[in-house]
């Protein structure tokens, strides 16, 4: 292993930068400058090349690896949207431009972008109007919970309490909590969903909203959800909808229609923008009617005359919670992948998913465990506690599959199923690459009964093998 | 068109397999009275179609323009190598390193990164990325509450006016106390601030550059601050680090920014990077993912996300933050971009900024009635006194294809008549004396 800093060395040069065109000098007193420069790397172009290049291929990646990873919709990244994102135009727009006068004129495309986009998005999901402004799902959902503080703040409720399923995102009660509420959590049920009983008896009117997921992170979808979010209502309390799981429900469900007053969505999920390695992602919060007015601003507006502006005219929005209108560039990419597919394509989306994880599924469940079989959209759970019972744990399963060249499914989570493995093949994936999958669970099940011996050796294959994270958090060497 | 392999001949085995008759079938768990009330969207296109279609949205944003509008938010050159770099699937496909066998690449430039902010901050620890500068600062702010048990926040006025809008927005629903020090001569006001530094104030926090481009040393803020027990939060810029007076040479323990100038496109507002950097002492209580360096079973050394206890999907409502995604492929962008720059060209960039600036300067105090603030230096972003109405001037040099400035009436009511101008190493001084003729004829003629 070498780092960029171990090609240093000083005299090399990186970029050519142009001379200096002014006759004056920017100089300033010495009291406000560094002693010394930043060691930041000396190397030349090629080396950093070379470096990164290097580097890259020791990642997988959804471009050369199936990655059927729970709840993180691991989907093919079309490349023409990438094309599009990086288009001048749009690249090299500086955000405060709309906000001077007459400025508007400069970026009316953008503008449109967004406008179309949160349009559509209210469409797709069956609410009253969207912002795009949060810039990745957690970040969604911290806005729609203030939006939910804001709107009983401005109706005198006192509200302490957020509840949540004790299968949901550890981002829901991380956000909840963050916006100032105590969180419940709620007991799942024999089918895999929140049980009825406990939820009515935590719902009281201090409840300010339940936060769910559905389908859930078990792929179940529930079918008492009416129910649930008409009793939250009665209560006076909100329910806010996790749409990390949308992919599976396009055209056959909308969070609007279930009832659902908030939703936040991951654009870098159901709407195949890149994950970047972790990010940048995008999660735009979607709202019915009464909540309108305590959406972030600046709002994105049409004018009589079809032009666009920004509208800040709104007392009772929550404010700002991006510098400006949001992740743009991830936007774009959305937008482009929703107009390609189209109404019919985003239900074979969802369709195609849907039908590749209950193949797997079907194949695989008499190898492992289902704990919940009785329903299951684009993904499902399995446990590895009879594997484990030979001491092949959840983890042992994820790196051997990794020496098959298999991206792990999510592991250990939901933390409500013990060994748990989630499976979300998307739909982007093959039957041959599903056939691939299968087959090597198919082996690591029966190599977990003859010789449960050899997993503590995977992963064999990877440029380092499995790393000491206790090490790691002991030494705390983050930085050099 | 929805990137779908599976053929007519492979459905029809899986729904066999499976033991359904159609695909129909395996949606009968949601219930026919909750199918949608209405699915409205336009059927697909061609990918030709589509991608004609924002080329001519993007003809919409004239791309032509000089811009000298600047307000954190910056016009530099990015290497082409950083776009070569960042465009490799296997760094923009990835996932997030949960599974760090298969994610080396991502996780040695994290730590690379970590290391290139550390570097240029000079502080001892940086995270792997936070969204944006704003929000960076908003969990600066809470990491002191954390840290101190106090629950007083001071900000000076010299904070860039969209973070401390931010800063509100996401604790309006916590009682926290803010307090706000007013700029008055360009610096921060140290006799204000000192008069409200208690034992109740959990962080001040300062910005250099601040808004008005102005260059301080917080030195002396700092220590009167940590003589109350207060901890410093610093937004700084960091291009300006390139030369400037780092912030742990003044002894700062917090220090935020956002990372746009670091070779990410202005791309009409994000995505962006935003950093943080700490004191070892207080990394524990730093949010978001951090990249540490261990070994394998076999000696080998590898890279892992570690500190993971503090994160959401252990601790859940317990959590330093709710933050999941970040801004790792802009982070990869930062480290391929000081890489590039290298130790010289980043002082370099720095310097061509400050030249600029200063003969921007020069020239704007050539035409009749134009006051440049000389108070006190600045890096490369300074306001103006305008004989007419800013947005008046912005406006028609617009026509002119120029972006003049930022109008700082829009955030200081007290500012009117003021514009706020960067200049960045791009500007040549060709256009700036392009821009200060179109001004000079929209003033005077």
């Amino acid at each position: 292993m070498e780092l960029i800093f171990d090609r240093s060395k000083p005299g090399k040069k990186g970029i050519r930068l142009p001379e200096k065109d002014v006759p004056v000098s920017g100089e300033i007193e010495s009291k406000y400058k560094r002693k010394d420069l930043a060691e930041l790397p000396q190397v030349s172009e090629p080396e950093v090349v070379r470096h990164f290049t290097n580097l890259s291929k020791k990642n997988y990646s959804i471009d050369s690896n199936f990655y059927p990873l729970g709840s993180c919709t691991m989907k093919y990244n079309p490349k023409i949207t990438e094309k599009i994102a990086a288009l001048d135009s749009f690249a090299s727009l500086h955000p405060l431009a709309p906000q001077l006068i007459m400025g508007g004129m400069l970026t009316q495309g953008a503008l449109e972008v967004i406008f179309n986009l949160e349009s559509i998005l209210s469409e797709i999901t069956g609410m009253s109007a969207f912002t795009s402004q949060p810039m990745a799902g957690a970040h969604g959902e911290l806005t729609g919970i203030m939006i939910i503080a804001a709107y009983h703040r401005n109706k005198g409720n006192n509200k302490k309490y957020v509840l949540v399923p004790d299968s949901g995102h550890g981002t829901n009660p991380a956000s909840a909590a963050i916006a100032g509420y105590i969180v419940k959590s709620i007991k799942s049920n024999d089918k895999g969903v929140m049980d009825l009983e406990a939820f009515k008896k935590e719902l009281n009117d201090e409840v300010a909203a339940v936060m769910l997921t559905c389908p859930n992170t078990l792929g179940v979808f529930n079918d008492e959800i009416k129910k649930i979010t008409d009793l939250t209502h009665e209560a006076g309390g909100l329910v806010y909808y996790d749409g990390a799981n949308l992919n599976a429900i396009l055209g056959k469900a909308r969070p609007g229609d279930l009832g659902f007053d908030v939703v936040h969505l991951n654009l870098h999920k159901t709407f195949a923008t890149p994950h970047g390695g972790g990010g940048p992602g995008s999660g735009p919060v979607g709202v019915k009617e009464d909540l309108i007015p305590f959406l972030p601003i600046s709002r994105v507006i049409k004018r009589k005359d079809g032009t666009f502006a920004l509208d800040y005219d709104h007392p009772l929005s929550i404010g700002y919670i991006s510098p400006f209108y949001g992740n743009f560039g991830v936007m774009l990419k959305a937008y482009a992948y929703i107009l390609l597919l189209g109404k019919s394509g985003l239900i074979e989306a969802s369709e195609n998913a849907v039908l590749n994880a209950n193949y797997i599924m079907a194949r695989i469940k008499d190898f492992y465990e289902v704990p919940y079989k009785d329903c299951c959209l684009h993904e499902f759970v399995i446990s590895a506690l009879n594997q484990a019972k030979n001491g092949v744990r959840a983890i042992d399963i994820a790196k051997a599959l990794i020496d098959e060249n298999i991206h792990p499914p999510t592991v250990y989570f939901p933390l409500i199923i013990k060994e748990a493995l989630m499976i979300e093949p998307t739909e982007t994936e093959s039957k041959e690459t599903l056939d691939g999958f299968i087959e090597v669970m198919i082996k690591i099940s029966k190599l977990a009964e003859s010789n449960p011996e050899f997993f503590k050796e995977f992963p064999k294959t990877t440029p380092v093998g499995r790393l000491d994270e206790v090490k790691a958090a002991k030494d705390m060497d983050i930085a050099c | 068109m929805s990137y779908v392999p599976n053929c007519d001949q492979d459905k029809k085995e899986m729904l066999k397999t499976i033991g359904v008759k159609s695909i129909e079938d395996l949606f009968k768990c949601i219930p026919q009275e909750l199918r949608p009330r209405s699915f409205d969207i336009p059927e697909g296109r061609s990918e030709f179609e589509v991608e004609k279609y924002f080329k001519k949205l993007a003809q919409k944003n004239p791309s032509n323009v000089i811009t000298f509008v600047g307000g954190g938010f910056y016009d530099h050159y990015i290497p082409a190598v950083v776009d070569a770099i960042v465009a490799k699937p296997e760094f923009y496909t990835a996932y997030t390193p949960y599974q760090p066998e298969v994610s080396q690449g991502t996780l040695q430039a994290a730590y690379e990164y970590q290391s290139c902010i550390t570097r240029l901050t000079g502080m001892e620890a940086s995270n792997a990325s936070l969204y944006d500068g704003g929000t960076a600062l908003y969990e600066a702010a809470m990491m002191a509450i954390r840290i101190t048990g106090r629950n007083k926040i001071i900000m000076d006025g010299g904070v860039s006016p969209i973070y401390r809008k931010m800063m509100y927005s996401y604790t309006s629903n916590l009682s926290i106390e803010f307090v706000e020090i007013p700029v008055t001569h360009g610096q921060s006001d140290r006799e204000t601030i000192e008069k409200y530094l208690d034992d109740k104030t959990a962080a001040i926090i300062l910005q250099n550059p601040n808004f008005f481009g102005v260059i301080d040393d917080h030195s002396d803020i700092v220590k009167t601050s940590h003589e109350k027990g207060v901890l410093v939060v610093q937004s700084v810029y960091p291009i300006s680090l390139g030369v400037l007076k780092t912030p742990n040479e003044m002894n700062v323990d917090i220090v935020t920014g956002e990372g746009q100038s670091l070779g990410i496109p202005l791309s009409f507002g994000g995505p962006y990077l935003g950093f943080i950097a700490t004191k070892k002492e207080f990394i524990r209580k730093m949010p978001g993912r951090i990249v540490g360096r261990t070994t394998d079973g076999n000696g080998r050394d590898g890279f892992v996300l570690t500190l993971q206890t503090r994160e959401q999907h252990i601790r859940r409502e317990k959590a330093t933050s709710n933050i999941c995604s970040n801004e790792a492929l802009c982070a990869l962008r930062a480290v391929v971009y000081m890489s590039i720059m290298g130790k010289d060209g980043f002082r370099k960039v720095a310097e061509l900024c400050m030249d600029k600036t200063e003969y921007t300067k020069k020239r704007l105090e050539e035409i009749k009635g134009v006051e440049v603030k000389r108070s006190s230096p600045t890096f490369n972003e300074f306001a103006v006194k305008l004989p007419k109405d800013p947005n008046e001037v912005i406006s028609r040099l617009i026509d002119k294809g120029i972006e003049a400035g930022f109008p700082l009436g829009r955030y200081y009511d007290d500012l009117k008549d003021y514009m706020l101008i960067a200049v960045t190493e791009k500007r040549t001084k060709q256009e700036i004396d392009i821009f200060i003729g179109s001004l000079e004829e929209v003033l005077w003629s």
